[in-house]
């Protein structure tokens, strides 16, 4: 008898162009619906067809947000699944595929045959493997077919009945061998199952995103393909209509921020997505938005560097890169979600605090945290009532009137008497060119003053375990939240507790004394510890160690239990 | 009709363009058009990059992005898309619109947003100094440039037309009464429209002056076809006689704002429609 109990890793694998997007997809919605929790993460290849990518579906009783290295269950669709996976196979994981194609590859692993090909000649086209994949999976799972035949119909409803009654067949031809499988090999899968996560909302880190910016009431997006930035510009293009969202392909990067600075300087509300390369093009744009003092938002879907890096995989390595881009100085927010609620926050309030003090704001994602898909309660959805910051000019209207807070009253063309006119030169409260030193030592200041506000108005960070008496805090940014409470859990000591970021420039003031008398361990996705250098620059706290990682892989919780276990 | 005096600054306002500069008459030319196009001030944005060309916002009132080096057109864009009610001027030298800003230029060009375009042409890079511009004449010598320019001049007008611009025209800014009736039809054309306007550098450039200008400068007759594409590029490659005028329209391209928008009236006035977000986040179940 081989018992799985409370936490499941199945793991899909294959050539891309091979469907595994497609089976993760269905299965995971399928299991959300049937009232499993689900979180999915998946890391491929920079090519369209073939190579080895996978996909982790993790099925479990407490909900998880971390990837694990261990594999319960693997299913390979091809033989170069095997070797790709190698290291994280181990005696115990079951291995699905067709024992045919995998004989070469087999040495040391558990395999049973899935007769995949079988099944497709059986059902008149290899399309359905993928369906029979997910039956397979279902059947293992002792999930109930009815949600599998259920969500089928709905879902290939569009494409005739013709397609649904196909997949229904495939997927009871899965489903039934799947459970003859779990018979017969005694396996033995038990995994809680819960009402309350059936009705939950399935999303992904883009989506979260896509509605928080939707919510914001983002009215326009230009940008320029780059991976894994691409994807919040396919959703506005995908749902955007309806929102009255204008989607502008632009011609570069430059475009892109010029364009989104114009928009908001005509009082649209714009957001430029984009990752760390097409970021490098944006920054002169990034500076005029300093001095132009025009709200604007940038996404950055963090990927590996330098340069083209690792276009597929995922790096926390463009946090200095944010901190610093632009020349000069001037203010600005970096957010960095780890969860879809974060993300559908930090969204509105990175917009919020654009438009309230008129500089650009960043929201600092990842491939892992963008690709990851998880099931969150709908009022984990929180939404910020957006706030009227354009004001109707008078004839005497000045642009950049200086002010005590240092937020002069923004005015847009063609609503009120006054004009409004911007400039990239130092300028004078009209806006227009100077160069008394007087008056930019005035409007540096004031550019300047404005970080109070800012930082005022900075989100806490997220407290987990008990912070106040532990001796050593765990401190995680950005993607990490999922790994960071997992670990915790893992290693279970009243010791160590943890502190995470989802805004990380400026740091709130508030969160300074959360630090006094601890050791302090940072944990991110890089090679320098940049948040690490960070809590020095904005706190003067000198970390203790740091647990870094920049293979292009998220962090496994095995992996960071084990460090954490060295130092502790 | 306007007094064109609406558009002027106050008196005393410094000026940062040499004596005898053609920038002089072409801010001139622009102020006569709008004001006789009733523009109010309110209602028209001037983008421009950075050079002494782009310095135009700062001795026109009217409201304005004075964005950066080869920048003007993205915002202009953006300014036309979010308030298409505004009258959207993109102006600024040869080396921001054609070096600097090339890319933007080609693909601003393929949208067709209904904005006017005036590139001050004097073929030179002026606030820098006097470096060759993509216009400079193939032998002038610079600092830079020391053998002189070895490169053929890039030809703005024929780029335009490949990429069937709707409205493309030249213009010299000694010829205040016809090229402020050229800039007048740009503005008024739905769609964009680029005014290349021959702008003598009295500084830097002593090989293209007002009278070199005058000898090479020719108007198109009234009997030219102004739809007729293939004898518009002759016409923008004929380098021994430089032909004035509006070389060619299509009034029938549709504006990229008209494409793009999927809602009305400004962009500033939008709300979001939490109905509809409440229905796209239930689809996520
Ligand atoms: C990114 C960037 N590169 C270079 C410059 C320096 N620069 C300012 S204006 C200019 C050229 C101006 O030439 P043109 O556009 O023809 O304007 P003109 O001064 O001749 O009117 C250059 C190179 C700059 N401001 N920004
Ligand atoms: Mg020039």
């Amino acid at each position: 008898m081989k018992r799985f109990s409370g936490d499941i890793s199945l793991v899909l694998g294959g050539a891309a162009g091979m469907g595994v997007q497609t089976v993760e997809a269905l299965l995971v919605q399928v299991l959300k619906r049937e009232g499993y929790n689900v979180f999915a993460s998946k890391e491929y290849m920079s090519r369209i067809r073939g190579g080895s990518n996978s996909t982790e579906i993790r099925i479990t009783d407490a909900k998880r947000a971390a990837f694990v290295k261990r594999i319960d269950f693997l299913f390979a669709m091809d033989k170069d699944v095997i070797p790709h996976l190698r290291d994280r196979i181990a005696l115990d994981t079951i291995v699905l595929g067709e024992l045919e194609k995998l004989r070469d590859v087999s040495e040391g692993c558990h395999i049973i045959d899935v007769p995949f090909t079988r099944f497709a000649n059986e059902l008149g086209n290899p399309i359905y493997t993928s369906t029979v994949a997910v039956g397979v999976a279902l059947g293992l799972l002792h999930a109930e077919e009815k949600g599998l035949t259920e969500y089928l119909r709905d879902h290939f409803a569009r494409k005739g009945e013709a397609v649904v009654a196909k997949n229904i067949e495939a997927g009871a031809l899965g489903y039934a061998f799947g459970k003859h499988l779990a018979y017969a090999e005694g396996i033995e899968v038990i995994v809680a199952k819960r009402s309350a996560v059936a009705e939950e909302l399935l999303l992904d880190g883009t989506e979260a995103l896509g509605l928080g910016t939707l919510s914001a009431g983002c009215n326009y997006i230009s940008s320029y393909p780059m991976s894994p930035g691409t994807g919040l510009l396919t959703f506005l293009a995908k749902h955007g209509n309806e929102f009255g969202v204008v989607v502008d392909q632009a011609e570069d990067e430059i475009a892109a921020i010029n364009q989104g600075l114009g928009a908001w300087y005509a009082g649209a509300r714009a957001i430029v997505t984009t990752s760390g390369g097409g970021f490098d093009l944006m920054t002169e744009g990034v500076s005029l938005a300093g001095i132009i003092e025009t709200p604007i938002v940038v996404h950055i879907g963090q990927r590996p560097g330098p340069s083209t890096g690792l276009p597929t995989r995922t790096e926390q390595a463009d946090l200095n890169l944010v901190l610093y881009a632009g020349h000069g100085e001037f203010p600005r927010a970096i957010f960095a979600p780890s969860t879809p609620e974060e993300a559908f926050l930090v969204a509105q309030q990175a917009f919020y605090i654009a438009d309230k003090y008129q500089i650009p704001t960043f929201i600092l994602t990842d491939q892992y945290f963008l690709d990851s898909v998880r099931s969150i309660p709908e009022d984990s959805l929180r939404t910020i009532t957006r706030e009227n910051f354009i004001i109707e000019t008078a004839a005497d209207y000045k642009r950049y009137a200086v002010t005590a807070d240092g937020v002069s009253p923004r005015g847009i063309p063609g609503y009120g008497e006054g004009l409004v006119g911007i400039d990239s030169d130092e300028h004078d409260e009209e806006a227009h060119i100077t160069e008394s030193a007087l008056m930019r030592v005035a409007m540096h200041e004031k550019r300047l003053r404005k970080m109070v506000g800012i930082r005022a108005d900075a989100l806490m960070p997220t407290e987990r375990g008990d912070v106040k008496h532990a001796e050593t805090l765990l401190v995680s940014w950005g993607s990490n939240r999922g790994v960071m409470e997992e670990a915790l859990e893992v290693l279970n000591t009243p010791e160590l507790a943890g502190l995470h970021f989802h805004q990380v420039y400026p740091l709130p003031v508030k969160a300074k004394k959360l630090f006094v008398k601890k050791k302090v361990i940072v944990l991110e996705n890089n090679a320098g510890g940049q948040f690490a250098n960070l809590l020095l620059l904005e706190y003067g706290i000198k970390v203790s160690d740091t647990v870094l990682q920049y293979d292009g892989n998220p962090f496994a919780v095995e992996d960071v239990v084990a460090r954490l276990r060295a130092l502790l | 009709m306007l007094d064109k005096k609406i558009y002027d600054m106050p008196k005393g306002t410094d000026m940062a363009w040499c004596p005898g500069c053609g920038n002089f008459p072409i801010l001139n030319i622009v102020k006569m058009a709008l004001a006789e196009l009733d523009i109010r001030p309110q209602d028209a944005v001037l983008c421009s990059g950075i050079g002494q060309a782009a310095k135009t916002p700062h001795y026109l009132r009217v409201n304005y992005f004075n964005g950066l080096h080869g920048r003007a057109l993205p915002p202009a864009i953006a300014i036309k898309i979010a308030s298409p009610h505004l009258t959207v001027i993109a102006e600024s030298g040869d080396g921001d619109t054609y070096g600097e800003g090339g890319n933007h230029f080609m693909h601003t060009i393929r949208r067709n947003p209904d904005i006017t375009n005036i590139v001050h042409d004097n073929m030179i890079y002026g606030l820098t100094k006097g470096q060759a511009s993509p216009t400079s004449e193939k032998g002038m010598k610079t600092p830079v440039q020391t053998a002189g320019v070895i490169l053929e001049p890039f030809n703005p007008l024929a780029v335009a037309l490949a990429l069937d611009a709707s409205f493309v025209a030249r213009a010299f800014a000694s010829d205040i009464l016809e090229s402020k009736d050229i800039v007048k039809a740009a503005m008024q054309h739905k769609g964009y429209a680029i005014v290349d306007i021959f702008q003598p550098c009295v500084v830097f450039n002593k090989q293209n002056t007002y009278q070199w200008f005058k000898e090479k400068c020719y108007y198109v007759d009234a009997e030219y076809d102004k739809t007729d594409k293939v004898q518009a590029f002759e016409k923008a490659f004929d380098m021994e006689r430089l032909a004035l005028g509006i070389l060619y329209q299509d009034t029938s391209k549709p504006t990229y704002e008209d494409l793009v928008r999927t809602s009305q009236g400004p962009l500033a006035k939008q709300e979001v429609s939490r109905e509809a977000l409440e229905k796209l986040i239930n689809s996520h179940r």
